[in-house]
């Protein structure tokens, strides 16, 4: 029997903000222009399922067969950013999305995917963003590889070697590169260092409108009320605010030979020169 | 669970739906309705002047937490020394025991007793849990996180802080989820609810624009990441001893550490680490450094960003970038500043050529002085500037160098 493969890429939905202002009088936010976009660092998660599962295919190892799916949790409207990963060259989406599922935290949010992954029957690397635009706690990745029992290597900047069994990972912390073997399963997760994202192409776009994508909510995963959603959550945002800027700019006038003077003056002051 | 808005307070002002992120409320005949878009951040609450809307049907938990007590920190090493961030948490964390009345302990886990080790007793510390083995020779999160839940599982602490380094921010999770105890992340900001007796874990979202308080509601220990260089170092003036604070020998404090024992033969990794390659001769660790001098798309080429390392050498700096910069390659990766690349928060930050979008605000605004060089006046760098230029930069850097290196004044 030929076995199955599987590659699941972990996308989130989050709101883009291209910019934020602060109403003077009440002191609250105006945001402008909310687009809701694939979490940045999770296209290159995209990207990188797709190139591994060509890697995987040109072993020409006729037992088994790859197959890559996105999966995704969120509201109902995530399952646009799932159409475009298929556009992008995915081959098929879940969308995880029930009233229940609200309010998780990175716990509930690594649990309920967890408990979606464990559907999916030989799902062997695991592929999640560095972290989100909104949340960006990198946590959901360290979590989910824990609840499934699997090694996880944040920060992978490069797939050196790729079997049905394991992989090289190299990854980049502050001051240097670290190479791991893992068996797999494993999962990792990526920052913009390791590919540079394809474009949609013209099949994957037609593929995707069509693209059947179920959604799997609590009635199918079965878990507890007190398990899902803000009641299964650790951790509560309890106030949004924002940061005070009491904050002026000196711009500095006169002559390019006065402007650098008084620049190194403050350099002296502050004891870095 | 519920979110609700009462209709017989709500307005219809909008200024909740103005606040969502999540365009999740929409204003239907003059009354707000929130959608199914909403993630509970809970943005709207807190804007709402009329208290018209709350979250219902939370299943009350009647978990005694009793048992827990004290404050806790991992002190991180790297190549056989407490990093920084440790001395940080230290500081911080005394000032959350003293709030609440209780004790301020450490963990440390290492292959070699660091050569900094002393200095840890400096901030007030009553305990260190000493886990010393060979086999943590390298940063292998789940042999660290096992540790790590050894000693939280026997001391119980009711708060636990790490620094929010690389390597934290992928063990701590993993220790948080082990525990299954809630986990606020990269945090810039704590405090003690003294009422509730509850830690207060405020920390930066949407790229450093909005600030969200976060609270562990059921679960011990109340877990936070802290981003480094942050919190104030402070020496604490509990220290009770006459030699003000300094040179201690071990034997001072050979009571105040507890050498916790475990049993290797159940530390398996699943890690296999091949191999590490160091920063050669150029430095990327940018949170390492007092001052970043990074250089944008203003550069206009590869070559020019010779001025940029040369004033960064020249105050022993470190080169950062605008994503511009990076995706022009004239310079690598591990450089970027901003939303995709690195968050940095040194002493002095160096904006040349750059003009400031949100996405690289994001990872330099903390920085106590911002310079910033532009030729356009209204470049939003300078909004977030504390010193700003508005100029030629390849007429204002080459000034500058030759300025700090003759030393002298020329006027
Ligand atoms: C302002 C604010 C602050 C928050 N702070 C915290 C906090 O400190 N601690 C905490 O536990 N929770 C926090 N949360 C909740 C957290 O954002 C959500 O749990 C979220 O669902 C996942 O966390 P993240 O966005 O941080 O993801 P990260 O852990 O940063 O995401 C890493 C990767 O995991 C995958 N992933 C994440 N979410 C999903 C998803 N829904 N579906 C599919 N893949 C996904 C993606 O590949 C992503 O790139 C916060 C929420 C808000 C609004």
């Amino acid at each position: 029997m030929i076995e199955k493969i599987r590659i699941i890429v972990c996308i989130k939905q989050v709101p883009a903000v291209m910019e934020i202002k602060i109403n003077p009088e009440t002191n609250t936010l105006i945001r402008e222009g909310i687009e809701n976009i694939i979490n940045p660092f999770d296209t290159y998660a995209i990207e990188e399922g797709v190139r591994l599962k060509a890697r995987l295919i040109a072993l020409k190892d006729n037992s088994f067969d790859v197959e890559v799916i996105a999966i995704s949790m969120g509201p109902p409207q995530s399952v646009e950013i799932l159409r475009e990963a298929i556009s992008l060259g995915i081959d098929s989406g879940v969308l995880v999305s029930d009233r229940a599922f609200a309010g998780s935290d990175t716990w509930a949010t690594a649990y309920t995917l967890s408990k979606a992954i464990k559907k999916i029957e030989g799902w062997k690397i695991i592929i999640l963003g560095k972290q989100t635009l909104d949340g960006d706690t990198g946590q959901v990745g360290p979590e989910l590889a824990h609840i499934l029992n699997i090694p996880f290597i944040g920060y992978a900047s490069k797939i050196t070697e790729i079997s049905r069994n394991k992989m090289v990972i190299k990854r980049l912390m502050e001051d240097r590169y670290e190479t791991f073997e893992v068996r797999l399963p494993a999962a990792i997760s990526v920052g913009k260092d390791i590919n540079i994202p394809g474009i949609p192409s013209l099949r994957g776009k037609m593929k995707s409108r069509s693209a059947e994508i179920p959604v799997w909510g609590n009635e199918y995963l079965g878990m507890e009320a007190k398990e899902c959603g803000l009641n299964g959550s650790y951790t509560q945002v309890i106030k949004i605010f924002t940061p005070e800027h009491k904050h002026e700019t000196l711009m500095l006038s006169g002559t390019p030979d006065e402007q650098v003077s008084e620049i190194y003056s403050k350099l002296k002051e502050l004891n870095l020169i | 669970m519920e979110i609700k808005v009462d209709i017989q307070k709500c307005t219809g002002c909008r200024i909740c739906k103005n606040v969502c992120m999540y365009d999740a409320i929409e204003i239907v005949g003059k009354k707000a309705v929130i959608n199914e878009n909403c993630v509970f951040c809970s943005a709207c609450i807190e804007s709402c002047n009329y208290d018209a809307i709350e979250i219902s049907g939370l299943i009350a938990s009647e978990k005694d937490f009793s048992d827990y007590s004290g404050v806790c920190v991992y002190l991180e090493t790297y190549a056989d020394k407490i990093i920084d961030v440790g001395f940080e948490l230290l500081s911080s964390g005394r000032l959350l025991a003293d709030n609440l009345g209780v004790y301020l302990s450490a963990v440390l886990i290492c292959r070699e007793e660091p050569k900094n080790l002393n200095k840890v007793f400096n901030y007030g510390l009553d305990k260190l849990y000493l886990v010393k083995s060979h086999i943590f020779e390298n940063n292998l999160d789940d042999i660290f996180a096992k540790a790590l839940v050894q000693v939280i599982n026997k001391y119980k602490p009711e708060i636990f802080l790490a620094g929010a380094t690389m390597f934290g921010r992928t063990l701590i999770p993993k220790v948080a989820a082990i525990i299954k105890t809630g986990l606020t992340a990269d945090c810039t900001a704590l405090s003690i609810d003294t009422g509730k007796k509850i830690l207060l874990q405020t920390r930066p979202t949407f790229g450093g624009n909005i600030l969200a308080t976060i609270i562990t509601k059921n679960s011990r220990p109340q877990m936070a990441t802290v981003r480094p260089h942050v919190m104030e170092i402070k020496i604490s003036n509990n220290i009770d001893d006459k030699n003000g604070g300094k040179n201690y020998s071990s034997e001072d404090y050979k009571s105040k550490i507890e050498y916790i024992k475990l049993d290797e033969s159940k530390f398996k990794t699943k890690y296999k680490l091949i191999n590490i390659e160091k920063e050669t001769e150029e430095k990327i660790n940018l949170n390492d450094y007092d001052a970043v001098v990074s250089g944008g798309r203003g550069l206009g080429s590869g070559e020019k960003f010779a001025m940029v390392k040369e004033l960064a050498g020249l105050l022993g700096g470190v080169v950062g970038a605008s994503r511009a910069a990076v995706d022009s390659n004239w310079i690598s990766y591990p450089h970027q500043v901003g939303q995709t690349g690195k968050t940095v928060n040194p002493k002095l930050y160096i904006a040349i050529g750059i003009s400031g979008a949100i996405q690289h605000l994001a990872g330099m605004q903390t920085a106590d002085i911002i310079i910033a060089i532009n030729k356009d006046p209204n470049a939003p760098i300078f909004k977030v500037a504390n010193y700003g230029i508005v100029g030629d930069i390849f007429d204002i850097v080459p000034k500058l160098i030759n300025r700090i290196k003759s030393g002298k004044t020329l006027i």
